[in-house]
C-alpha cells in the first residue's frame, strides 16, 4: 500500500463514506485533483459511487456493495474484491477490480469497460444495456440474463444458463459453458466479431496475450423476444 | 436480510480470542440484523459432564434451581448464570434425569442447547447489546456461530431468534427462507420429532439431527437438503467438531468465506471479517451455489 505523492489519500477509519463520495463529487472539470486514493475500505458498501470526472481512484483493499456504481468517465481500481454490484449501471469509463466479484457485476451497464482479473459470481452483466465486461476467471449461473446491448467476454468457464432471455448482447467465453439459458445459442465466430473481441481485449490490456480463436460467439436466437404469429392464440 | 457469522479456529492459539473475534463480527452486521441476535461457542469439553444450556425470565434465580436439582440428582453440579440464560453442568450419566427435573422444577425454563461442547445463547436486541449482555467477548473456543435476525415472516422473540439446536452439540443458523417447511415439518413429526416453534429454520435444524442421526456426515446431510428443501437459504451448521456452509443452488443471499492457516471465517459481508487478523493475506471468495463446504477438528 504506497502512497503515491500526487495521490489525495481518504482513509475510510477517518473520513466517512460519504465524505468521500461527496468529495468526488464536487470536482469540477477544471480539478487538478486527478488522482485519489482510497485506504481502509474493510469492505465498505457505495465505495465511489455516482462519479462523473476525469479522475482516477485507487481503493487499496475488499470494497462491499455497489462499488463505482453509475459511474461516468471516472476510472476506478480495486485492489481487493468487490460485494454485489460492482459498477452497476456504469455509464461510461473504466472500473478494474484486480480480485473477484460478487454477484451481478456490471448489472444494467450502459457504457464503459469492467474489467475483473478474478471471478464473478452469478448474474454477471444481468440485463446489460451496453456495457463492456471483462472477466478473466469465470462468471457463476445466470449471467447475461436479458442482456440488450454490450459485451461480456469470459476467458475462463460460465456457470448454468449463460444468456437467458438474452436480446443482442454479445457473449465470447473461451472455456465451458455449463449451459445456455433460453432462446440463447452459439453463434459463428465472424470476422467482425473477432474483430470486437479483439477491440475489448485490447481495452483491457489483453491484445496478444489471449488467443482469439480459442473463444466461442453467443448471443440470441431472437425467437424468444419476436412475436410470433403462430403464437397469436397464446395471448 | 439477516446476517451470519462464524468462525472455526484451526490454529488452536486462536481459541483464546474465539469469542472476541465472534462478538466483533456479529456487531458488524447489526445492520443487516438489529431485531435480535445469538451465538453457539463449542468451549472445551468436560470429561465427566455435560453441558445444558437454559433460558429463563429476566432475573430467574438459577443458584436456586441448581440447590433444588442437587437434592434430586448424584453427583457434582455446577450453574454459571449469563444474562438471560445460564450453563448448567450434569454428570453425563444423569442427563436424562437432569432434564426431567429441569421440566418439573422450572416448566418456564428452556433448554436451548445440549452438549459436550456447545453452548447457545440467543435474545431480543442489537447485536452488540445481545454480545454484551452474554460476554461473548470472552468466551473461549474452537468454533462459533452467530447470526443478527431482521425478521421478516414471524414476530421478534427469543424463539425466533437464531441459533437453532435441536441435536447434542448441533446447530444452524439460516439466512433466507423456506418455503415447504409446513410439509417437512409434518413428515419430520411422524417420524417422532418434536418442535418448539413454527420458525422454519427450526424445521431444517430438525431436518439435519434427522439425516445425522440415521447415520450421514454433516456433509451428507447438507448434500440431502439440496433435493429436500425449498426456498432461500445460506445456511451455517456446527457440530461437536464440524462447521460448514451450504448455500441454495440460486445462490439468492450474499456469503463471503476467508481461509488462513490459522482460521476459515463465514461473514454475511466482507467487513464482518474486516478485523480478523491476517485477514489482509487470507484467501477470500464467494462460496459457490449448492456446494457443501466443510471442516472438521479431526481432520
Amino acid at each position: 500500500m504506497t502512497q503515491r505523492a500526487f495521490a489525495r489519500v481518504v482513509d475510510l477509519e477517518q473520513a466517512s463514506v460519504r465524505d468521500l463520495n461527496q468529495a468526488l463529487h464536487d470536482l469540477g472539470s477544471d480539478s487538478n485533483a486527478t488522482h485519489w486514493q482510497v485506504i481502509n475500505p474493510r469492505g465498505r458498501h457505495a465505495l465511489a459511487v455516482g462519479l462523473d470526472a476525469e479522475v482516477t481512484v485507487e481503493i487499496d483493499g475488499h470494497a462491499g456493495y455497489y462499488c463505482a456504481g453509475m459511474n461516468k468517465r471516472a476510472n476506478v481500481i480495486v485492489r481487493g474484491n468487490v460485494g454485489v454490484g460492482a459498477a452497476e449501471n456504469m455509464m461510461s469509463g473504466f472500473v478494474h477490480v484486480h480480485g473477484d466479484a460478487s454477484q451481478a457485476a456490471g448489472a444494467t451497464a450502459r457504457g464503459g469497460m469492467l474489467l475483473i482479473d478474478g471471478n464473478a459470481a452469478a448474474r454477471c452483466g444481468i440485463s446489460l444495456k451496453g456495457g463492456d465486461i471483462v472477466v478473466k476467471g469465470s462468471v457463476g449461473h445466470m449471467s447475461a440474463f436479458m442482456a440488450q446491448a454490450g459485451t461480456l467476454v469470459v476467458l475462463g468457464d460460465a456457470g448454468d444458463s449463460l444468456g437467458d432471455s438474452i436480446y443482442e448482447a454479445h457473449l465470447y467465453v473461451r472455456g465451458t459453458v455449463a449451459g445456455l439459458g433460453a432462446d440463447c445459442i452459439e453463434k459463428p465466430l465472424a470476422d467482425r466479431h473477432r474483430a470486437e473481441l479483439h477491440a475489448r481485449l485490447q481495452q483491457a490490456g489483453l491484445a496478444g496475450q489471449v488467443d482469439i480463436g480459442s473463444f466461442r460467439r453467443y448471443g440470441s436466437a431472437r425467437d424468444l423476444y419476436h412475436f410470433h404469429v403462430d403464437h397469436a392464440d397464446a395471448y | 436480510m439477516c446476517g451470519i457469522v462464524g468462525l472455526f479456529a484451526k490454529d488452536a492459539a486462536l481459541e483464546a480470542e474465539l469469542g472476541a473475534h465472534l462478538a466483533a463480527m456479529l456487531a458488524s452486521l447489526s445492520d443487516r440484523g438489529p431485531d435480535s441476535a445469538g451465538f453457539a461457542v463449542y468451549t472445551a469439553p468436560h470429561a465427566d459432564a455435560v453441558k445444558l444450556t437454559l433460558r429463563g425470565p429476566n432475573g430467574y434465580d438459577f443458584a436456586a434451581l441448581a440447590a433444588a436439582l442437587r437434592t434430586r440428582l448424584a453427583g457434582p453440579l455446577s450453574v454459571q448464570p449469563r444474562g438471560t440464560h445460564a450453563l448448567l453442568l450434569v454428570p453425563r450419566a444423569e442427563l436424562p434425569r437432569a432434564r426431567d427435573a429441569v421440566a418439573a422444577l422450572a416448566p418456564e425454563l428452556v433448554v436451548v442447547g445440549v452438549g459436550h461442547r456447545m453452548q447457545l445463547y440467543k435474545e431480543v436486541g442489537a447485536p452488540a447489546d445481545v454480545a454484551r449482555q452474554f460476554d461473548l467477548a470472552h468466551m473461549q473456543g474452537s468454533h462459533g456461530i452467530g447470526h443478527t435476525r431482521m425478521a421478516t415472516e414471524s414476530a421478534v422473540t427469543t424463539d425466533g431468534a437464531h441459533p437453532y439446536s435441536t441435536g447434542p452439540d448441533q446447530c444452524l443458523v439460516h439466512n433466507g427462507s423456506l418455503s415447504n417447511h409446513n410439509a417437512l415439518r409434518r413428515e419430520l413429526r411422524r417420524r417422532g420429532y418434536d418442535f418448539a416453534t413454527d420458525n422454519d429454520t427450526e424445521v431444517a435444524a430438525v431436518y439435519l439431527t434427522a439425516k445425522l442421526h440415521d447415520g450421514l456426515s454433516l456433509e451428507a446431510a447438507l448434500q440431502g437438503s439440496l433435493n429436500d428443501l425449498d426456498g432461500f437459504y445460506t445456511f451455517v451448521a456446527g457440530t461437536e467438531t464440524g462447521f460448514a456452509v451450504l448455500r441454495d443452488p440460486i445462490a439468492c443471499k450474499p456469503a463471503v468465506m476467508a481461509e488462513t492457516d490459522r482460521f476459515v471465517a463465514f461473514g454475511t459481508e466482507y467487513h464482518a471479517l474486516a478485523d480478523l487478523p491476517g485477514i489482509e493475506q487470507a484467501r477470500v471468495w464467494e462460496p459457490e451455489p449448492a456446494t457443501v463446504y466443510q471442516w472438521d477438528r479431526r481432520a
